[in-house]
């Protein structure tokens, strides 16, 4: 191995070996604050150490992983909301029984997971991203066992989760049989020249659609995820919402492109219908919600259908538009799951709407983060949500995706009714309930996420050079 | 003068007003009045001195670059129309916050803090010049209206302002996917990406992509406008709303509509809006008879208002699509006339409902004896609602009638109808209010100064449109050329619809 291999690879080396260090420091101290400190910093260095790999970049590791810029800024934004995502573990954890510590551990090892996916290039890699990052997010959801939905939805995830791996294998074997090799652009260049291709090839793809389908719960492979959302400790459910999500698009994106699934009708029109129905399926079942966690789950299932569009417009500006709508996604449902987060107290996470009754009269602060986080999913001027949208709706009108981006409107209106739902029960009179206090590292999160909103959605212009800069594959 | 102030002082004076309503009760309307004030005075001072301005089609423009790299700029202009409609913008501001006195009391902070933002998002959208920057504002407005409705409003608010805020994203989306579907057919034309409202002007495209991308445009202004069959918001919203909700909701949101059609659909699709002239007089004239008929049934006095809003706001629609100066001139007065006279009826019911605690109309009766000058403001106001020679709408509803009349007579005919309809429900209004028998039985008082303030203003002015209407006309009357001029210019067959809708319309028939 080089040394730029070395310097490459360092953001995941970080990652990885943080776990080891925390393993030995709790064999000698056991102490949560010790350990979340620690979790902080190390992220922080995994973060720093991006801009050495910047220098180096693009920078190929054969066969299994490629350092470009659009893996490094998917890197960046998964690292981040991994420290987001930490800040607000030890103000919810805080208060519950039982180990804390390892949870950070957990949480380094699947974001390695996460990680590894932005990277991948090679059936290989790919397959280890995910498992790695699969395997984890079982502990993960099941960690508060003496909640009642935890171990559901802990085996739940596992049950699925391991028999759409199963699909998926078989998938890449399947296309191996065929290809004779399991690097992304060598597939594509044999797929390209062959004509017409073998049911095989068909057979193998759509195993893989279930089992990516399944990661990023698209209908009709969504039947896990409202039960996970609710099950999970609210911290773990961001995780899922943002990081497992995005690291799995970023690898479909990559795949997708390499394997230039764009010019090929039978896959666009699969992924058209899978993305109209997610839209749809999705918007409809949050419609009635009362528990924030499972609307929440129900609009992911919606705002992946959407973002289904920048794949099947399979060119550089569907890319640019992807990665600029995850970024916005990240935020927001950051800023959402933050403001849960920091309500909830140790026994009950405050998922249901009645928790938010009253909000904005007695703590107007996280209130205004919600209603900033709920007007940017429902992609209303003024937030992040509405240039990505606008991003996405460019994006897929220059590639003459019509018709999705016709449902796309659709159903920004049919999502409006429940994203104004809790805003309005926000507003609504105030009842006598007792409120946490809000921490000091919970208000550096929401200062955060707010100023990401704001600034994604008023001054895009840097960030749209930026991207335009970076998306590249 | 940079134009951008205009928003960003209202935008921090909603701010300042929302922080300082932690500790003061006072301090937020006294910071809304004076930022509302500031931009008044500034208005008034520019009208009085429009001729040092520039010459050319705007009087003031102001450009900048906002996100370069989609060509959307940050771009805004000045003529005669958006003067006027300023004027009255910030005029009803003021009017809004003094009513909000003392009936707005809790949470006054935040409820100024959205008037001023509905008020700032009003202004972007009458002086945007580019479309995504006019949509960017279109939607800002909504959601502080969305608040004012459902937390200051009455018994059914939150119903209102989800309907409310439905209907408009919904067609404002269709709007955007126009705008957007414009954007790219003058890219692919040109080779200039852009959204700059000047360069769109005169985009080629086949006839019925552009008939298409005007209906997008409609349904936008249709639903805001509104006109019947996209109407069903509006009765709930202006019932719900607080009255300086129903004030500007009536007097400024709806011009919005007015305003794009005057602004956008003609210059842009002029081919495709003569084709669709005769339909659009059409639904103009069945708006004026449907809205008279329900306003007419009503026994809820703000939903009574509301509806007599449907009607005039058919004029509007009638007076667009004849596709004439004088019409125009017509539908200008018109907006400024029921931006008045309906926010004044409005003022007028949400004074009663402090007082009696109800807007049902049977409950009232022969209340001028206790409250003579209420009830004069009401007749006023009722008459000029009837179109009373004398008072602005009269002026207005008269030149659309006439201009009209060049084009389709049939149309003018079933309008004038309307006008009769409009004396019944007006004259019953001022029955079972002011008149007859007293069927409340409990202490009512009249005006305090304050309000004896806001109606005497209302009341000069309204008498002042009817008697002097030419300042407001000279003022419109560049700005109307060049709606007219853009659509000889750009439209294939100039001149032809002067007798080609008319023909139309006998096949309607």
């Amino acid at each position: 191995m080089t040394v730029t291999d070395f310097i490459s690879l360092a953001p995941l080396l970080i990652i990885a070996g943080a776990p080891i260090i925390m393993m030995l420091t709790i064999a000698f101290v056991r102490s949560h604050k010790v350990i979340w400190g620690f979790s902080v910093i190390a992220f922080i260095v995994a973060l720093a150490s991006l801009y050495f790999v910047s220098q180096v970049a693009p920078h190929d590791i054969k066969p299994l992983f490629i350092f470009d810029k659009t893996s490094l800024f998917f890197m960046g934004m998964i690292i981040g909301a991994s420290l987001i995502i930490t800040l607000l573990s030890y103000d919810y954890l805080k208060f519950h029984m039982g180990e804390k510590e390892e949870y950070y551990i957990i949480l380094f090892v699947s974001t390695l997971g996460a990680l590894i996916l932005t990277t991948a290039t090679h059936f290989v890699s790919f397959f280890l991203g995910l498992e790695t990052l699969s395997v984890s997010l079982y502990i993960l959801i099941a960690y508060l066992k003496s909640r009642d939905n935890s171990i559901e939805a802990g085996v739940k995830y596992l049950v699925l989760a391991a028999s759409s791996s199963a699909f998926l294998l078989f998938g890449m074997a399947l296309i191996y049989t065929v290809t004779g090799t399991m690097n992304f652009k060598e597939i594509g260049a044999i797929l390209i020249s062959s004509d017409p291709l073998s049911p095989m090839i068909y057979a193998g793809f759509g195993m893989m659609i279930v089992g990516l389908g399944f990661k990023l719960a698209l209908v009709p492979f969504h039947m896990w995820i409202p039960d996970v959302y609710q099950g999970a400790p609210v911290p773990v459910t961001a995780f899922i919402a943002t990081i497992s999500k995005g690291g799995v698009m970023a690898l479909f994106l990559r795949f997708f492109f390499a394997i230039q699934g764009g010019s090929n009708s039978i896959f666009i029109s699969v992924l058209s219908i899978l993305a109209i129905l997610s839209m749809f399926t999705g918007n409809f079942l949050a419609l009635q919600q009362l528990n924030l966690k499972r609307m929440l789950a129900y609009s992911s299932i919606a705002h992946l259908g959407y973002l289904m569009i920048t794949i099947l417009a399979g060119n550089i500006l569907g890319l640019q538009a992807a990665i600029f709508y995850l970024l916005a996604y990240f935020i927001t449902s950051l800023g959402a799951f933050s403001v849960i987060s920091l309500l909830s107290v140790c026994e009950q996470d405050a998922e249901q709407l009645d928790n938010f009754r009253g909000l904005f009269w007695k703590r107007p602060w996280l209130a205004v983060v919600m209603t900033l986080s709920m007007l940017s999913l429902a992609g209303i001027p003024l937030t992040a949500g509405f240039m990505s949208k606008f991003y996405l709706v460019f994006s897929g009108f220059k590639s003459n995706l019509i018709l999705l981006v016709f449902c796309l409107v659709v159903n920004s209106v049919i999502s409006l009714y429940y994203y104004l739902k809790v805003v309005t029960t926000m507003f609504s009179t105030a009842d006598d309930r007792n409120l946490p206090v809000v921490s000091f590292t919970g208000n550096i999160v929401l200062v955060v996420v707010v100023i990401g909103i704001l600034w994604i959605g008023l001054i895009p212009g840097s960030l749209f050079h930026f991207i335009t800069e970076f998306a590249s594959f | 003068m940079n134009l951008l102030f205009f928003i960003i002082i209202l935008l921090m004076g909603g701010f300042l007003a929302w922080l300082s309503g932690k500790w003061s009760s006072i301090l937020p309307r006294i910071i809304s009045l004076i930022a509302v004030f500031i931009n008044f005075i500034i208005t008034v001072y520019i009208a009085f001195n429009r001729d040092s301005y520039g010459k050319g089609t705007w009087m003031i423009d102001y450009k900048a670059n906002w996100i370069k790299s989609f060509g959307i700029g940050l771009h805004l202009s000045l003529d005669g129309l958006s003067l006027l409609l300023l004027l009255l913008t910030f005029f009803l501001g003021i009017i809004a916050v003094l009513i909000s006195w003392k009936e707005i009391t809790k949470n006054i902070g935040f409820y100024h803090f959205n008037l001023m933002w509905i008020l700032a998002g009003i202004v972007g959208v009458f002086l945007s010049m580019d479309l995504f920057l006019f949509y960017f504002f279109w939607e800002l407005m909504l959601i502080p209206m969305y608040f004012l409705i459902g937390i200051w409003g009455h018994e059914n608010r939150i119903y209102a302002s989800y309907k409310f805020f439905i209907f408009t994203q919904a067609s404002g989306l269709l709007m955007f996917i126009s705008i957007l579907a414009l954007y790219f057919i003058h890219g692919a034309n040109t080779g200039i990406y852009t959204f700059d409202y000047e360069q769109l002007l005169g985009t080629k495209m086949s006839e019925s992509m552009a008939m298409i991308l005007m209906f997008g445009f409609l349904v936008a202004f249709l639903v805001k406008l509104p006109v019947v069959p996209f109407h069903s918001w509006l009765p709930d919203a202006h019932t719900e709303a607080p009255t300086a909700g129903s004030l500007i909701l009536a007097g400024l949101l709806l011009k919005t509509g007015a305003y794009g059609l005057l602004r956008f659909i003609i210059p842009l699709f002029p081919t495709a809006a003569v084709s669709f002239a005769p339909y659009g007089m059409l639904m103009g004239v069945v708006g004026i008879l449907y809205g008279a008929k329900l306003a007419f049934s009503q026994t809820d006095l703000k939903r009574l208002v509301a509806y007599t809003s449907v009607s005039h706001m058919g004029f509007v629609m009638l007076g667009v699509f004849a596709l004439n100066e004088l019409a125009y001139q017509g539908v200008v007065m018109q907006m400024i006339a029921h931006g008045i006279s309906t926010g004044a009826l409005f003022i007028l019911v949400g004074q009663l409902y402090e007082r009696i605690h109800t807007r049902d109309i049977t409950k009232m009766g022969g209340l001028w004896a206790k409250v003579p000058v209420m009830g004069a403001v009401g007749l006023i106001f009722s008459m000029a609602s009837l179109g009373l020679p004398g008072l602005g709408n009269f002026i207005a509803e008269f030149l659309i009638l006439m201009g009209v009349c060049k084009v389709s007579v049939w149309m003018t005919c079933l309008a004038s109808v309307g006008l009769i309809a409009a004396t019944i429900y007006s004259l019953r209004f001022v029955q079972k209010v002011f008149l007859g028998t007293d069927h409340y039985e409990g202490k009512i008082w009249d005006l305090s100064v304050r309000e004896k303030l806001i109606s005497a203003v209302l009341v000069i002015i309204i008498v002042w449109l009817g008697l002097m209407p030419q300042p407001v006309l000279n003022m419109a009357k560049p700005a109307i050329l060049n709606t007219l001029s853009a659509k000889e210019k750009n439209a294939e067959k100039p001149g032809a619809y002067l007798f080609h809708p008319a023909n139309n319309i006998k096949d309607i028939q």
